[in-house]
């Protein structure tokens, strides 16, 4: 076990799979040597070559199209698009073209697109974004987040050796602020499968990425304060669900709080919502509870930026008024 | 808007043209493979009127000797991304009618499995990997496996083609820009047929040739009579040679004429009749039958027997692709994950 940064752990596992299969190769703009804009990849094309670690033009299309092509020729890229935002330049390529040619082809696609996004970093209307939702509709498409160390590791590993492309979501406000234990071991988390991060008795809080930790100091405070027991349940995999981890969670405490940092108005907390009325309303005790940004872009300013953010004292609140319903 | 003043071409043509010469049986084969796109599409067309096709028909016509020529340029281990005219193409690549009419035909034995139609199929046997609708798109996937290529040091090259539009989307710069500063094996041909649906040429672009493009990327350009298979097949060769040896991408513009509508329920009354009629004077299967008499390569009797082969090829395709059933409807909620 060593004890390291969410955005070492990311490191770790690209390192090591590229290590384990000589078809791994990371493709994206500054990666070489420079490393990466958050240093990802920093000692990557030292080591591997530049066979392994393609720096390219600035240009999103052709970094994922190339991905693309070069995962239905047999190979494994990890393309890395340097802000989530950016990722827009090429939509049309992942949701037209890559999220459907296993449906079209037959023929896998086997590709990594790594996502640094989230806010909380003063990022701006254009360096903020949570891109989880436009993907979330496009069927074809693998959608993980993870929010500690040891998921980023296992859940990296896991989204290479898939036959599937996996968009993957690294939180930039996790980078270098969280720490864990994670093996030096060989281990992946399987795509699809959540983890009860704190188990409890009377609220549910469904969430992933960022808010985990936010809705884990929640719970700490209300369990202290008032005596509440929250379960969290950190999704982890947004695309498949854990739908059954979802409805048993819901099935032991009757009440929910879906939290994402994404804005709320077509985020995938309506999504889940539904989910859970449709499979658990029997079940419930109180109208099930979202929290996310505000539907705005994303501000500059601090102040701005926090009014749009959830943060640990909004989660309470919600868990709050959930308890008292 | 007004006509739009064309740039005079600042391309110094500073790349040499080589000339690559064809033996009579690779002659023959090329007349072959142009009479069966021919033929093929007609039957399409057919098939069409008939109500047997249920989404779009789109044709090659005029673009044969482009297709046909360019695909026989390449070798079996290279691949292959066509566009929607290049039917030839794929014919050429060893795709067998059977398949390319199942796929007309939405059946359930076919290489998409009903899933798209058209030349939208991959085949990864052959190594052909058709078109999506947003056309532009496939480039930056030909550059992806000319990168592949590259980085395997396997010494393969992709080719693909754009049409005068589609050459204006983002996607066709973003993949030149990556391909020319890495020196991928990847050729990409204009095919200039002059209209893109109802948009004619002059509307498209600014400059003289397509293939002025190359000078601000850095490659090799050129523009080529797209009917004369010489010059089409002398161009690819060079450019796939060019590629082999890792030396990078070639623009090539192939100035063709769409002779049909954009699909098969154009009928394309915005393109002017004399424009029809002086392009139909230079048909690339035409002009290849008479230049195969005149070089006494093609005989009566060796035409008579194609004739009869590829219309039993024909028949054959299209009784067993009509005689094949559709997907069950609940085949539609599976494969869209790979397991």
């Amino acid at each position: 076990m060593a004890n390291i940064t969410y955005i070492e752990a990311i490191s770790k596992g690209l390192w090591e799979e590229m290590e384990r299969d000589k078809s791994v190769f990371l493709i994206g703009e500054d990666i070489g040597p420079f490393g990466g804009a958050f240093k990802v990849t920093k000692g990557f094309i030292q080591h591997f070559g530049e066979d392994r670690v393609v720096d390219t033009v600035l240009a999103e299309t052709a970094i994922l199209g190339a991905a693309t092509g070069a995962a239905v020729v047999g190979m494994r890229p990890v393309a890395e698009i340097q802000f989530a935002d950016f990722v827009t330049t090429g939509f049309s390529q992942l949701v037209n073209n890559t999220a459907s040619i296993h449906y079209r082809w037959h023929v896998p696609c086997p590709m990594v697109v790594r996502l640094p996004s989230g806010a909380g970093i003063h990022g701006g209307p254009f360096h903020s974004r949570n891109p989880e939702a436009w993907f979330f509709h496009q069927p074809g498409l693998k959608i993980v987040a993870p929010s500690t160390p040891y998921d980023a590791k296992g859940l990296i590993k896991a989204a290479i050796r898939d036959n599937n492309p996996v968009l993957y979501l690294e939180h930039k406000r996790l980078y270098r602020h969280i720490k864990g234990e994670v093996p030096e071991t060989d281990y992946i988390v399987e795509i699809g499968k959540g983890d009860v991060k704190r188990e409890g008795r009377d609220i549910s809080v469904i969430t992933y990425g960022s808010m985990v930790h936010m809705a884990l100091e929640a719970a700490e405070i209300l369990q202290n304060e008032i005596g509440l027991s929250i379960e969290v349940l950190d999704l982890r995999s947004l695309m498949p669900l854990d739908t059954e981890l979802i409805y048993s969670s819901v099935r032991k405490t009757g009440k929910v709080l879906i939290a994402h940092e994404d804005n709320i108005t077509g985020g995938i907390g309506g999504e889940i919502s539904a989910l859970i009325n449709e499979n658990c309303f029997q079940y419930l005790d109180a109208p099930i509870k979202r929290i996310g940004a505000i539907d705005t872009p994303t501000p500059y300013s601090p102040p701005l930026e926090e009014f749009f953010l959830p943060n640990t004292k909004k989660v309470v609140v919600a868990l709050k008024e959930l308890a008292a319903f | 808007m007004g006509k739009v003043e064309t740039v005079k071409s600042l391309s110094k043509n500073s790349v040499k043209k080589e000339q690559y010469s064809l033996s009579s049986q690779e002659y023959l084969k090329l007349y072959y493979f142009m009479r069966l796109t021919r033929e093929f599409e007609e039957s399409i067309l057919k098939l069409y009127r008939q109500g047997k096709i249920v989404g779009g028909a789109y044709t090659g016509n005029g673009n044969e000797a482009t297709a046909v020529g360019s695909a026989f340029a390449l070798e079996k281990q290279d691949y292959l991304f066509p566009m929607h005219r290049d039917m030839g193409a794929h014919l050429v690549k060893g795709q067998s009618l059977r398949h390319l009419m199942l796929q007309h035909l939405a059946r359930g034995n076919s290489l998409s499995k009903g899933r798209d139609g058209t030349g939208h199929y991959a085949d990864p046997r052959l190594r052909i990997y058709g078109n999506i609708s947003h056309l532009a798109a496939m480039i930056p996937m030909a550059a992806g496996v000319a990168l592949a290529s590259k980085l395997r040091k396997e010494k393969v090259v992709a080719l693909t083609y754009i049409g005068d539009g589609g050459s204006n989307v983002g996607d066709v710069h973003e993949s030149l820009a990556m391909a020319s500063v890495m020196k991928l094996p990847l050729i990409l041909i204009i095919e200039n047929n002059q209209f893109a649906y109802s948009t004619p040429v002059a509307k498209q672009k600014a400059m003289e040739k397509y293939s002025d493009r190359a000078m601000g990327y850095g490659i090799p350009g050129f523009t080529i009579d797209g009917t004369d298979i010489d010059q089409v097949y002398s161009t690819c060769k060079q450019a796939v040679e060019r590629a082999r040896r890792g030396e990078g991408p070639t623009l090539i513009e192939s100035v063709t004429m769409r002779m049909h509508g954009h699909s098969a329920h154009d009928g394309a009354e915005y393109v002017p009749k004399t424009l029809l009629a002086e392009w139909k004077k230079k048909d690339p299967v035409h002009r290849i039958e008479k230049l195969l008499i005149e070089k006494k390569i093609l005989t009566p009797t060796i035409k008579e027997e194609y004739e009869k082969k590829l219309f039993a090829e024909l028949e054959d395709a299209t009784q067993f692709a009509v005689g094949s059933p559709f997907p069950p409807g609940e085949e539609a909620a599976i494969g869209v994950y790979a397991d």
